[in-house]
């Protein structure tokens, strides 16, 4: 999901705490208790939060690009008013997570500073293209749908910040998904070129954001522990089928088709089955060649460069009149 | 890329006259009228509060978790306080 990039490193030897404090931690956890910020905390623990965490919230600030391509051209004030406060909306949620990473003693300069060299991973799905208005429809449909799905288990999260922020995150993508869909549904109602636009995007999204939940059970080295944890309620592949499960009858509904010959309807077992995913273009998108990897993270770079000077100007200025205060 | 941080601030939210301020999260701004702009942006997209506090997060002081369990013990044995503590007879009202 907006956290791929968990499944994709092997991780070091157990940490050296002590098997005390280590129980009690586990008692907790299986008691539901939140872990809070200055609680005790595994290594590994605090580790894979900061890793979870800081690639949701990369994912949440590189998502606003494809998205971005759109504001201008969208097609009437309305979608464009629309179109700005959802991206603004993502930026809030890449905000609220840096916070709540930082929570577990690292800095949002060190974060961003990983996601701009290279090494902090994000969301594969934000590597590719928004070609035409109906991917800003998609997105929203399928894309933040996708989110939602995953993210909704996670305000149960067993990290108090986390969950707290996802609480907020979640409540706010609900109008993201409808206003996608409600941009398919327009289309899809509307001229026979329209509706060709709209079947065009769900080919285009449906597979990438099927990848959006992972690899498979079987090659996700993290599941088991992140479970253990509560970090994660639910393995890749169970959110998947949810996913296809509810967003095949809204394909229908709109009367275009999923992209895949081999999706059915099995009424014994009450799910969809679909085809199999290529997993070599996903990795081939986390490892950094997809569509636009290069381009989302040179639009990254440059705006934190051309951004600087304001960073700067502000700090001087905060030094420089140190008793300023916010009118009352 | 060595840059220097702004600080940090928690922000409390009154949603609506009559309830407290509540902790909602924090941001980083550069002063504490940013600190009071960036919130608004931040955390009342949708009409959440009508009130905000920003405070450093540094000059917020904590009590130890690993402490609480001796820190909140003298509460835990006066059940006294407490009025179910008290036996009420059959027929007596309004107590
Ligand atoms: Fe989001
Ligand atoms: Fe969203």
């Amino acid at each position: 999901m907006y956290t791929q990039g968990l499944d994709q490193r092997s991780d070091t030897a157990p940490t050296g705490d002590d098997a005390e404090r280590l129980a009690a931690f586990r008692q907790r956890i299986d008691a539901e208790e939140k872990i809070e910020p200055k609680d005790w905390m595994p290594v590994e623990y605090r580790r894979t939060l900061i890793r979870q965490i800081s690639q949701h919230a990369h994912s949440e600030i590189v998502g606003m690009l494809p998205e971005g391509n759109w504001i201008t051209r969208a097609p009437t004030l309305k979608r464009k008013a629309i179109l700005i406060a959802k991206v603004q909306d993502e930026a809030g949620h890449g905000l609220y997570l840096y916070g709540a990473a930082e929570t577990l003693g690292v800095s949002r300069d060190e974060l961003v500073e990983q996601l701009l060299n290279g090494r902090a991973k994000y969301s594969s799905i934000f590597n590719y293209p928004t070609l035409t208005w109906a991917d800003i429809g998609a997105i929203g449909w399928l894309v933040d749908g996708a989110a939602i799905m995953n993210q909704l288990p996670l305000c149960r999260c067993s990290y108090g910040p986390y969950a707290r922020a996802m609480v907020r995150i979640c409540k706010e993508e609900s109008f993201h998904q409808r206003q996608g869909f409600e941009i398919m549904l327009t289309l899809c109602r509307g001229s026979p070129e329209q509706k060709r636009m709209a079947q065009g995007a769900l080919d285009r999204w449906w597979w990438p954001a099927l990848m959006m939940f992972g690899p498979n059970d079987t090659d996700s080295k993290h599941t088991a522990q992140s479970m253990a944890w509560k970090i994660k309620r639910f393995t890749n592949d169970e959110l998947r089928q949810k996913f296809v499960d509810v967003t095949v009858p809204q394909a229908d509904f709109l009367g275009i088709k999923v992209p895949d010959p081999d999706l059915r309807w099995n009424a014994e077992s009450g799910h969809y089955v679909f085809g199999s995913i290529d997993w070599n273009e996903f990795h081939e998108v986390l490892k950094g060649n997809g569509p636009c990897n290069r381009e989302r993270l040179q639009a990254r770079r440059s705006a934190h460069e051309n951004g600087a000077w304001v960073r700067e100007a502000a700090a001087a200025y905060a030094e420089k009149h140190p008793a300023r205060r916010a009118a009352a | 890329m060595s840059q220097q941080q702004w600080p940090l601030f928690e922000i409390f939210i009154r949603s609506k006259s009559g309830l407290s301020h509540r902790h909602v999260g924090s941001l980083h701004a550069a002063d504490a009228a940013m600190a009071i702009d960036h919130a608004r942006d931040l955390y009342t997209r949708r009409g959440e509060g009508i009130s905000i506090w920003a405070v450093e997060s540094k000059s917020i002081v904590a009590s130890d978790p690993a402490e609480s369990a001796s820190l909140f013990e003298p509460a835990a044995d006066k059940i006294y306080r407490h009025p179910t503590f008290y036996d009420v007879p059959e027929g007596v009202d309004n107590l």
